[in-house]
Formats: structure tokens, sequence, C-alpha cells
């Protein structure tokens, strides 16, 4: 009697244990993925605000941190390293005031066609911060480009990026383009096409300086032929950055590729079909047909990578040390050397401004591209 | 008339499997060249990377060689240098172990999440949040300014969060729905790795676990779950509902469908995503580099440290991007098929 009580309430107990579990299954399901993201995110970037906000002082054995409001961004933005991080400036010439007109006109005109269109009281605003930091990055461009002028980490970035991505992006939908069409040997070029994407980014860097060696590299004999001698990419400012570029693409083209290829062979075959069967040319088909069904996975694609391609370090890191002088230098580059030279407030600050372009770029992109091309499907 | 044009679709049906003979001559030349080059753009630099470590010194300083056996003869120097004389196999092993362990890691914990997200219906209350927000940063000034030790401060702010649950926050309506923390957690990925690395660095300083494989396993798990929730949400959004409702209802628990019928029904995305998180993790530079030394190093590191005072060995380098090359393309040529449905399911609905 007594025994079979005993089992009774043991056997609820654990009935209720394990009710409770699934009760709380949703919780407890999410609850690892919250605590590591805490971890490894929220608490670093509050930290971080914090690092940035101070000076970093070693101090015998120990060190201290003081609290000294927001220089480390005044001085990166607009005191002593703002040569570093933005570049030496120089006054605009005519030709780019005239190139900042058409860009300002280009700019009013989208500003007036979404308030007339489209207004928000929210939207609006969200427009307002874009064009401001691309406002300031435009300026600061061309008060870089005269001669004697330099731009810094933050433009380099930038350039970085729009360049980059967009190389990736006409090249990987190029060659995915040709790939879908009814060739032979598909799976072969499918696999090799996918290979870059998988060595890894500092190997990359290290194969492209072997590779561009212009008296040991295999392509000596065509740089000997040209006649360029002792020239080297890696002495010129435009040339070395060309060469980080073609290193970033050589390697990251592939996941566009993949991706809009497997898009691009999911597209509504009976439509493919009639438009064919129309006589309707290769260019009209990709018009009508093709680019609309690919839109939203290419924007997706496309803002995939621009999250990724603020991060850029190992690349410029291996294959140039950041130079000639500070031509080819990231900013994360940037932050990792002033951490190295233990200016670890700056070194934040420089982080956090670069969450804050690539933020603020990114954002934009998915509220005027993302969103825009699924309206649009 | 009807049929004559079906006949026709269907004879076009029929030539479309090889069509080629669709393109003119002059296209097909055009297409296949560009194929062509574009793979001999990829292929290129990466046999010579093969070709240079099969090298000596000599051979790589006195010019360019390019077909072993005909230019030059192919020694077995530079491999038995790097794998028996130097100490690679322990980076190696590094590598290995804390990718294999992070990659399971992020895929276990982020699908688990996603998959909660797009099944129960989440509330959190807003207050809870910036309550739990305000506390967080508290204890952070408490520590970093008043020096207060952590475990106080910790203790103190739990049991604060804990009384606040308890009281005010219940009175507050305001909560963010499943979408709003799906956002969360899939916007993390836009944090650059620099911003996180030096509060991350000082947190293992402290418990005194920097330059170990668990500090990389616990920060790359970290940094690429935003990843793995955002492309495994979408594959378990597909998983059709009746399958699993007819399983509760048999009885079986939330966590018991989720592996017995939710994840054997997504194997294709979480191949996909387990590639992708893989590389990420396998070519990762920069949080290494902050959080190992010696014993802990991973090959990416062990990789750019090869440019030593007499400028990169390229021989030996070689044979370190041969071999970390070597087991990606093994694994991504079984996976294949699966990355790009997964990815793309991942692309239409981000």
């Amino acid at each position: 009697m007594t025994l079979a009580q005993a089992t009774h309430t043991q056997t609820s107990a654990r009935e209720t244990r394990d009710e409770w579990i699934d009760r709380h299954s949703g919780r407890i399901m999410v609850l690892p993925a919250v605590i590591i993201l805490l971890c490894f995110a929220i608490f670093p970037l509050i930290v971080s605000i914090y690092l940035s906000l101070c000076r970093f002082a070693l101090a015998g054995g120990s060190f201290t941190l003081t609290f000294i409001g927001l220089y480390n961004y005044k001085r990166l933005l607009f005191g002593t390293q703002q040569y570093h991080l933005i570049g030496t400036m120089k006054p605009i010439e005519t030709s780019g005031w005239i190139a900042f007109a058409v860009y300002a006109a280009a700019v009013l005109y989208w500003l007036v066609r979404y308030v007339r269109t489209e207004f928000s009281v929210l939207g609006f605003v969200g427009r307002l911060i874009s064009v401001a930091l691309l406002t300031g990055l435009v300026l600061a461009l061309l008060a870089t480009l005269p001669p004697k002028a330099y731009q810094g980490t933050l433009l380099t970035t930038c350039l970085y990026v729009l360049f980059g991505v967009t190389a990736q992006f006409a090249i990987g939908l190029g060659l995915a383009l040709l790939c879908a069409q009814p060739i032979r040997a598909r799976g072969f070029f499918r696999v090799v096409f996918f290979i870059p994407l998988m060595v890894t980014p500092v190997g990359v860097a290290y194969m492209f300086r072997m590779f561009a060696d212009m008296q040991k590299g295999p392509l000596a004999p065509v740089s000997a032929a040209l006649g360029l001698g002792a020239w080297s990419w890696a002495d010129h400012a435009w040339s070395a950055r060309l060469m980080v570029l073609i290193g970033d693409t050589w390697q990251w083209t592939p996941f566009m590729f993949i991706v809009l290829l497997a898009g691009i062979e999911n597209q509504p075959r009976d439509q493919l079909e009639a438009a064919r069967l129309d006589g309707a040319s290769g260019f009209q088909i990709f018009r009508d047909i093709t680019w609309p069904a690919i839109a939203p996975i290419a924007a997706t694609v496309v803002l995939i990578r621009l999250i990724e391609a603020f991060k850029i370090i190992d690349i410029p890191n291996v294959l140039t040390a950041g130079g000639p002088g500070l031509a080819t230098e990231s900013m994360t580059l940037h932050s990792f050397i002033a951490w190295r030279t233990q200016d670890l407030g700056g070194s934040a600050a420089i982080g956090y401004l670069l969450l804050f372009v690539s933020t603020i770029t990114c954002v934009s992109f998915f509220n005027y591209v993302v969103r825009w091309t699924r309206r649009h499907q | 008339m009807s049929d004559a044009l079906e006949s026709r679709g269907l004879m076009r049906r029929l030539f479309e499997a090889k069509s080629l003979e669709e393109m003119s001559t002059p296209t097909k030349i055009v297409v296949y060249a560009i194929l062509a080059l574009w793979t001999l753009v990829v292929l290129f630099p990466l046999y010579w990377v093969l070709v240079t470590s099969f090298k000596v010194e000599v051979q790589v300083d006195s010019g360019p060689f390019y077909i072993p056996f005909v230019d030059f003869k192919p020694t077995l120097d530079a491999w038995n240098f790097m794998l028996l004389q130097n100490n690679t196999l322990g980076p190696y092993l590094n590598s290995i172990v804390v990718t294999l362990s992070s990659t399971v890691l992020a895929l276990i914990i982020g699908a688990l999440a996603a998959y909660a997200l797009v099944r129960i219906r989440f509330e959190v209350k807003l207050a809870a949040i910036l309550t739990f927000l305000v506390l967080l940063i508290a204890v952070i000034v408490a520590i970093a300014a008043l020096h207060v030790p952590w475990q106080v401060a910790g203790v103190v702010a739990i049991a604060l969060f804990l009384l606040a649950l308890a009281t005010f926050v219940r009175r507050f309506k305001a909560a963010v729905s499943n979408n709003d923390i799906e956002f969360w957690m899939i916007s993390n990925r836009i944090m650059p790795p620099i911003v996180a690395v030096l509060p991350i660095y000082v947190m293992f300083q402290h418990l005194q676990l920097l330059d170990t494989q668990f500090a990389l396993i616990a920060t790359y798990t970290g940094v690429n779950l935003p990843i793995v929730v955002w492309l495994t949400r979408d594959f378990f959004a597909g998983v059709p509902l009746d399958l699993e409702e007819s399983a509760e209802i048999d009885g079986a628990s939330k966590f018991r469908v989720f592996f017995t019928i939710a994840l054997p029904l997504v194997r294709s995305g979480l191949a996909a995503t387990f590639m992708l998180v893989f590389i990420l993790a396998w070519n990762e530079f920069l949080l290494a580099l902050f959080l190992t030394n010696a014993r802990a190093q991973t090959m990416p590191v062990l990789v750019a440290a090869q440019n030593t005072t007499r400028g990169p060995q390229w021989w030996y380098m070689s044979v370190l991007i041969v071999i970390m090359i070597a087991p990606v393309i093994v694994i991504a040529a079984f996976l294949q098929k699966h990355i790009a449905r997964g990815l793309l399911v991942g692309a239409v609905k981000g």
C-alpha cells in the first residue's frame, strides 16, 4: 500500500516536471541563443561604448580607464587623427564641385519624388539620415581627390565595399546567366566556380601576393613583355587598392554566382517557354522574366555581401599591410593597429564608427532596395 | 491549330535537354570562351600554389617555373618540413576541433531558437527588456568605474531584475513579437567583429580562458548564430504544420517533434547552413588573432604568421594553404547540391 503510494507520487512528480518543460519549451529553446547573443554581442557592444569614451593607460602591471567623453571621436573626425580616418583634405577643385552638383541634383530629385508619392515622417527622417551620411562621404571623397591629398581608412573601406560588391555582383550574375544556358559540362563549371569561396582570405591574400609578383611570379614574362620592368603595383595607392579588390572579388564572386544561379534555375518555366515561342530575344527574356524573378534574391544576396564587406581586414593586412602609406588600410585594420599601439579608446571609437556607417548603409539598402524589389515582384 | 502548337512545344522541350543546337555557333564559342576564361582565373592561382608547394627556395627565387618535371624537379622538402618538423599539426587540430564544435553548437542552438520563433508565439514585455538593459549597463559601470567585485554586482543585478519582473513590469502592456526577436538576432551579424573583440578579450582574460579552444568555440558559436537563425527559420517555416500537429496530438513534446520530425525534414537546408558556417569558422582570422596565442592557435593565424623578417617563404606557405583548402573542398563536394538549394530558400524569404 505504502509502496504503491510512493511510486504514485514519484511518477506524478516526474510528470509535472515534464509538463513544466513542455509548457516552457518555447522559452527553453530560445534561451541558449539569447544568452549567447547577450554574452557575445550585447555585452561587448555596451563595454565598447564605454571604452570608446575613455582613455586607456597601462600603469605598472595594471591599467587605468579615464572617462574623457567624446574626445576619441572628435580626434578621429576633426582632430589630429583625421588624416588617418578620413584623409588629408585639400580644397575641392572645380570638377569636383560639378560632380557634387550632379550628385546633389540626383539626391534632391529622389527626395522630392518620395515626398510627393508616399510621404511618412519616419521614412523621411530615415532618408535624411541616409542622405546626410552619403553627402558627408561624397564631400570627403571629393576633398581627398586633388593632388597631394590622400584618402583615409573610412573612404578606403567604402570604396572596397562599393566597387567590390558591384564587381562581384556583375561577374556573378554574368556567370550565372551563362551557366543557366543549355551548355555541356554545367556541373563542372558550377563546382569550379564555387571553389574560391572556400579558400581562407589570408590564403587568398598570400596567393595573390605570390601570383602578382612581377619578378618571380607566373606573370613575370607578361610584365617583361609589356616593358613594365621594375614597376610594382604595391608602390602606388590605386594599383594596390585594385589588387585588394581583385583578391576580394576572386573570393566572393562564387557566393553571388551560386545563389543567383539557383534563382535563375528556379524561375517560372512556362513563362520562359511562352516567351520563346513568341520569338522574344534573349535580352527581352532577361528583362521581362528572369530579372523580375530573381530581383528579390539578388537584392538579398547583395545585402548579405554588404554586411560582410564592411568587415574586410585579412586581404589588405596580408597583401599590402595597409600600404603604400595608408592607401589600402581598411577601418578594421585601422582599429586593430590602434589596439596594437594600446590606444584602446581610439580602437573602440573606430570600431563604433564602422558599426555606425555599416548599419546605416545596410538598413538603407534594406529599406530602399530589398523592400522595393519584394513589393514589385 | 492548338495541336500544332502543342506539338511544337513538345518538340522544343525534347530538344531543350541538349539544346546547344539552339545557339548559333559564334554565340556558343563566346559563351564557352568566357566560361573557360573564368575557370582559368579560378584555377590558375590555385595551381600555382600547388606547384609552389613542391619547390625549394632556389626554384622560387630564380624566376617562374610552371610545370613540374619539365621546368623544374619537384621535391617534397616543404611538405616534409611543414608536416614533420614545424608545429603545423597542432594548429591544424585546433582548427578542426574549434570549427567542428562551434559549427555543430551554432547549428543546434540556432535551429532550436529559429524553430521556436517560427512555431511558438512569444510575448516579451518591453519593460522587462529595458529593465534588463539598464541593469546590464549599471553592472558594467559599477564594475569598471566603481570597482565593485563582479560577483556582487551580478547577484545584486539578478535579484533586482527578478524583483522588477514580479512587480512593476507586469503593469506594462507593450511587448515585442517573434518578428522583432528574429530581427534582433539576425541584426547582430551587422556588428563588425572588431567592435566586439576587445570586451570579449577582456572577458576571457578575467575568466583565465584566453588562448584556449573553449574561448574560440564559444565566440565562433556566438558570431555565427545569427546566420544560422536567418537561414534555418525559412526552412522551418516551409515545413507543413499538420505533420507536427498530429504528432503533438499523439502526445509528443515540442522537443520530440523538433528532433524527430522538423529537423529531418529540413536536412537539405541544414547541410547548406552547416557548410556556410563551417567555411566562415574555418577561415576566421581576426577573432583568432586576438584570442589565441600559441596553444590554441588556428590555421589562418599560422598562415598569416608566415610573413617572417626574410619575407614570406612561399614554398612553406603554399603547403599550409593546400592543406587548409583540402578538407573544405571534400566537404563541399559532398554537400554541393544542398548548398545552392539551401541558400536559395534563405535568400527568397530572407
